[in-house]
């Protein structure tokens, strides 16, 4: 008894150390200087809690436990070593098995204490099974679409809502019956497979560019299931854990919300999809002027400030080494540049910087939104790059876009906006963008890798002039 | 068994403001790594899934603890992997030359 009692406190012992380094990590990953740091103190409190775990005294048969371990690391490496272009579906991926893992651990709990389960643990436990349900298949549905498994383009229906409403609402009946009357054990298979239905539900109408916004919501709803299993198993470790992933994934979804102007509820349940047809069929024919890349590497060397505006178009041709190419050719000729990064470009927050990082581009290069604009209309050449929504200047002017008041980069500030773009096809909203039809745009028509690639040829090619 | 669940509500009250507050300072730069990481983080439900499979207080709740451990492990190994690959990345241009 006295051994067990010693083991106990050990194990509250990792587990407090545990907590204090999970919100240390959090706090370090505010810089990029001491960032590493906290991946090293996350690490360290994880070794602790699953250490401590491992010497708890009702374990009695290691064998499984060990060989799961080991199969998760198997698994784990690859999925931590994807390439950088991989990291959204990679991410959403992750989501899917954190919130596999409390769904069977919450169900496994069901049974094991039915049918003796007071209202308020059933109330967590219902919540950590739905929440965890709807996340799984909800990320698995993000990730195939990610990873172009799935179509990416939205898909509507009549009575969407409709639908995705009724199942959330009988998925929340039956845990009201189950905590009523938790001896209805043959409900609970129900309170799994609906929120399943519904996360895929839920996916089918999100489009590629509500990437950002969805795998943030998903995210915090991974935390939550897990702050929820932190209740039923009374591990304030895994409540804390769980609060924290929960509010992170909830101010980055709120930070893409703002960043599209849109409220969650518009991005899960208005789907620009309709928009989509009237909108490309009142296209019309304009005018515009387009550019060679020896005229684009004129323009571009002769310039003393340019700002790059990287877009999914960018990670799409994987041309972010190609940028690096033209950044340091630009660099070394005297030429300022700088990258102004919207917070939703891409298809999650920061997809941007890490794909620039990984070109070994310098972070400090690197500008938010606000800095940026202020130095736009300083900028002698803005050069677009796979970007499209962010850019358009209707956003501030045309009250009757579907993207009015969206918060854009003033990219038509700038003396010369050059545009790198396959064709002259609209973007994700399939909204017109009137910047292409200004004086001051070039578009340079073709594959973005190919055409930085052919601009930094011309630079080199011309050394001298300037 | 009514005020463990009280106390954690005070607890995970006190920790998402703490999170707020926190990950409210996290530069935009590094939104990828924060999500990778608070995901490696989160994966700490491993504990619970341990105990679970460990305990093997009915086949069932092994079984589905065994396939919790794998989900999770998976989770905590690749998210720390890449999360540090990703911050790797990360360099300024002050002290090196490009």
């Amino acid at each position: 008894m006295n051994n067990f009692a010693g083991a106990d406190t050990l194990i509250e012992i990792c587990y407090f150390i545990a907590t204090a380094l999970f919100i240390l990590s959090l706090k370090w990953l505010s810089s990029p200087a001491t960032a590493r740091r906290g991946v090293l103190a996350g690490e360290i409190g994880m070794a602790l809690a699953i250490g401590g775990t491992l010497l708890h005294h009702g374990i009695v048969d290691y064998k499984w436990v060990v060989i799961a371990l080991v199969l998760g690391t198997i698994i784990g490496v690859p999925l931590g070593n994807v390439q950088m272009t991989a990291v959204p579906q990679r991410t959403a991926l992750s989501h899917a098995f954190g919130a596999l893992c409390v769904t069977l651990v919450g169900t496994a709990e069901f049974y094991l204490r039915a049918p003796d389960i007071p209202p308020f643990m059933m109330t967590v436990l219902s919540m950590e099974v739905i929440l965890g349900s709807l996340t799984f298949t909800g990320s698995l549905m993000a990730a195939g679409k990610l990873q172009e498994i799935l179509p990416q383009r939205p898909i509507t229906y009549k009575g969407q809502n409709f639908v995705n409403l009724a199942l959330l609402g009988s998925a929340v009946v039956i845990a009201g019956i189950l905590v009523a009357h938790p001896e209805q054990m043959r409900l609970f298979p129900a309170l799994i497979i609906v929120p399943l239905i519904f996360g895929v539900m839920l996916i089918i109408p999100i489009g590629g560019a509500d990437m950002p916004t969805v795998i943030s919501l998903l995210n915090s709803y991974a935390g939550l299931s897990a702050a929820a299993m932190g209740f039923v198993l009374n591990s304030k470790l895994l409540v804390i854990a769980g609060a924290l992933d929960g509010s992170s994934g909830f101010i980055l979804s709120v930070i893409m919300s703002k960043a599209m102007n849109r409220s969650f509820t518009n991005v899960l349940f208005g789907g620009f999809g309709q928009i989509q047809t009237t909108a490309a069929a009142a296209k019309e024919e304009r005018p515009v002027r387009s550019a060679t890349p020896e005229e684009a590497a004129g323009i571009l060397a002769s310039a003393s400030k340019v700002v790059v505006v990287p877009g999914y178009g960018m990670a799409v041709a994987q041309a972010q080494h190609k940028v690096r190419e033209l950044y340091d050719s630009l660099t070394k000729r005297g030429v300022d540049v700088t990258f102004g990064i919207h917070p939703v470009a891409g298809r999650m927050p920061g997809h941007m910087n890490v794909l620039l990082a990984e070109a070994d581009i310098p972070y400090d290069k690197l500008l938010e939104m606000d800095v940026i604009n202020g130095e736009l209309p300083q900028t002698d050449v803005a050069l677009i790059i796979g970007a499209n929504d962010v850019t358009n200047p209707a956003a501030r002017t045309d009250q009757g876009s579907p993207i009015y008041g969206m918060p854009i980069l003033d990219v038509d500030k700038a003396r010369t906006v050059m545009v790198i773009k396959r064709s002259m096809a609209a973007g994700f909203a399939g909204i017109d963008n009137p910047l292409y039809y200004l004086d001051k745009t070039l578009m340079l028509f073709g594959d973005a890798k190919n055409f930085v690639g052919n601009i930094v040829r011309e630079l080199s090619g011309s050394d001298g002039h300037g | 068994m009514k005020l463990d669940l009280l106390s954690s509500l005070y607890v995970f009250m006190l920790a998402a403001f703490i999170g707020f507050e926190v990950i409210r300072r996290v530069s935009p730069l590094l939104h990828t790594p924060l999500m990778s990481l608070t995901n490696a983080l989160d994966a700490i439900a491993v504990v619970g899934a341990i105990i679970l499979a460990g305990e093997h207080k009915s086949n069932l709740a092994a079984i589905l603890g065994t396939i919790a451990i794998v989900a999770a492990t998976s989770n905590v190994v690749g998210g720390f992997i890449i999360t540090d690959r990703m911050l790797r990345m990360f360099k300024s241009s002050g002290p090196k030359k490009s």
